[in-house]
């Protein structure tokens, strides 16, 4: 089932995606197709299955507090659109 | 308009940086004030196909935390992804946690104001999660032409410590916070400075008329700087909202900021504040399983913490309550004072000259405890010296003033400017005399009944010994000598 416009809209607005009318309409179809085909998930029965964190049977992977060497910054800001003192320019926010 | 007949409701969410020597999940640096982008690598600029491991320092310091503050510890604990787009996160989400938190269900006890009476605040949860980077904006986030990214702070643990709705009032809620910081500077798991941003504060305050049992709507106040500014939003926050009911409007929920110029909360909501996080497990992160022994081994290393000290200084010393909360407000404090009692073991006398003399020098050089150049062993010096009678209570606040500037032990300062006190009988008999034979007609005063001229007479005796004498002696001797004549 396709999602509705509304919904594309909110989930373009959290992702910070300005679509065109024409997006909308395709990416309703498409994104509805997505969730039913994992929506089939929902048919399955769980009861007595322990929720999982992770599908790796690994717990507690750890470093020690200790400091690498950083990354040069030129290194840092050379796929950086716009670049100013040091660092990332990015248009207005709000 | 009558606050009286309404009750606020306030929560805080407080983050505190941890003080891990590197990130979270990576091993840059955490150091504060470094130059924009230098301690950045590819997982904290989120590149893709890096991988986060989790830095064992922090997970101590967040169980640490949890167990100062009455918590259970988690046995299962997982990081979830809190997803949104900003430029400050490199990574558009955040690692947190979400529904397993590592603690939870605590509580801290705070005092009120005055009475010595005390509240307990509820403890809802503690988290982990990593810190943003860092936007400068020229000038105003809403007339800024761009902004600046620098993500050195981008990845940096951070507890985040949330609070039950338990507190009633600013200045209770400013109380939590001092207190909750207290504790973390005493476990040495963050340095809390809030004008460095490295303990930050939001409060989520409601009010409803006396009596009502439901909840009024809640707004939630941001960018509170210092303790005064939490408390003053808190309090402009509570009248803002009973006169909006006092009109018979409603509260609308929204997210407010704090304008410290102003001094008042300005609404924040724009359409970019529609937040649908959509939480779901780091993948990228294993599960955390803390075993008894683990909590049992961190619960082991916990420090003494203020309010057990509070009441070690007043049971085993019999200082007040009030001496004890102000010696064991800092840890640097704490182990000054208990340093210097070893040395002298007569706390009451070393605790008035440590609120006394050197709370008044810090406090005037504007410096802190760590920057003070007397030894303990120096003040056990002075206050010996004191207490045998060699100077007087008036030359050892010069004294002390002296170590205090110089770091010099007290012996060699009395030494170097003769300070010693004199407490031979012929010495000061001899100035007594002097200065009755230079003062025949204050004694002939003294002689008519005048007592002003017998305290001349002290006086002249003191300064003629450079204020050395011993005072009880002068006294005594002036008395004898002029009775005889
Ligand atoms: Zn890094």
């Amino acid at each position: 089932m396709a999602l509705t416009i509304k919904e594309v809209e909110h989930v373009a607005l959290l992702a910070r995606l300005n679509l065109s009318p024409g997006e909308k309409e395709l990416f309703a179809q498409q994104l509805g197709a997505i969730l039913e085909y994992f929506g089939r998930l929902n048919h399955l029965s769980t009861d007595g299955v322990e929720p999982l964190a992770h599908v790796l049977p690994l717990a507690n992977v750890m470093r020690d507090d200790e400091i690498w060497t950083p990354l040069d910054k030129e290194d840092i800001l050379a796929n950086a659109p716009l670049e100013e003192e040091g660092q990332f320019r990015v248009p207005r926010i709000v | 308009m009558s606050r009286s007949k309404y009750e606020a409701v306030i929560g805080l969410e407080v983050h505190v940086e941890l003080k891990t020597n590197s990130k979270a999940f990576c091993g840059c640096a955490t150091s504060f004030g470094a130059e924009p982008n230098t301690n950045v690598c590819p997982i904290c600029l989120g590149m893709p196909g890096t991988l986060p491991v989790l830095n064992r320092q922090m997970v101590e310091y967040a169980i640490k935390t949890g167990l100062a503050l009455n918590c259970r510890i988690a046995e299962f604990c997982k990081f979830d992804r809190k997803n949104y787009y900003y430029p400050d996160l490199p990574k558009n989400y955040q690692i947190s946690q979400y529904d397993l938190p590592i603690a939870i269900g605590g509580k801290l006890d705070i005092e009120i104001e005055g009475d010595g009476a005390s509240k307990t605040i509820g403890i809802t949860r503690v988290h982990m999660e990593e810190d943003a980077g860092k936007l400068v904006h020229q000038g105003n986030i809403m007339t800024t032409p761009y902004s600046l990214v620098d993500l050195n702070r981008a990845g940096t643990p951070l507890l985040e410590i949330v609070s039950e709705p338990d507190m009633s009032s600013g200045a209770e809620a400013r109380r939590y916070v001092e207190k909750l910081r207290a504790i973390l500077l005493f476990l040495e798991v963050s340095d809390c400075k809030m004008e460095e941003g490295s303990l930050r504060c939001d409060a989520n305050i409601s009010v409803r008329p006396n009596g009502q049992t439901k909840l009024g709507t809640k707004a939630e106040i941001k960018n509170m700087n210092s303790f005064r500014a939490l408390e003053r939003a808190v309090e402009y926050e509570i009248d803002r909202q009973i006169k909006i009911l006092e009109e018979g409007g409603t509260i609308i929920q929204d997210t407010r900021t704090w304008d410290e110029v102003q001094q008042i909360t300005l609404s924040m909501r724009s359409k970019e504040e529609a937040h649908d996080y959509r939480y779901f497990p780091d993948p990228d992160l294993m599960p955390l399983k803390i075993d008894q022994a683990w909590t049992e081994r961190v619960r082991a290393s916990l420090p003494e913490l203020p309010d057990q000290a509070c009441l070690r200084l007043v049971e085993e010393y019999n200082l007040s309550q009030y001496d004890a909360a102000l010696l064991t407000a800092t840890k640097d404090g704490l182990e000054y004072f208990d340093a210097c009692v070893r040395q002298y073991p007569q706390p009451k006398v070393v605790a008035n000259w440590i609120m006394g003399e050197l709370a008044r020098l810090l406090n005037q050089n504007n410096m802190e405890i760590k920057d003070c150049r007397i030894t303990p062993h120096a003040l056990s010096q002075l206050l010996t010296l004191l207490e045998k009678g060699t100077i007087s209570g008036k030359i050892a606040k010069k004294v002390f003033e002296e170590m205090f500037q110089t770091g010099a032990l007290p012996d060699k300062i009395i030494e170097e400017q003769g300070l010693v006190q004199i407490s031979d009988e012929a010495g000061i008999l001899a100035i007594v005399k002097e200065v009755i034979n230079a003062n025949p007609k204050v004694v002939d005063d003294f002689k008519n009944g005048k007592g002003k001229a017998a305290g001349f007479l002290v006086g002249q005796v003191m300064k003629a010994s450079k204020g050395k004498a011993n005072p009880e002696i002068a006294n005594r001797l002036l008395n004898e000598e002029l009775s005889r004549l």
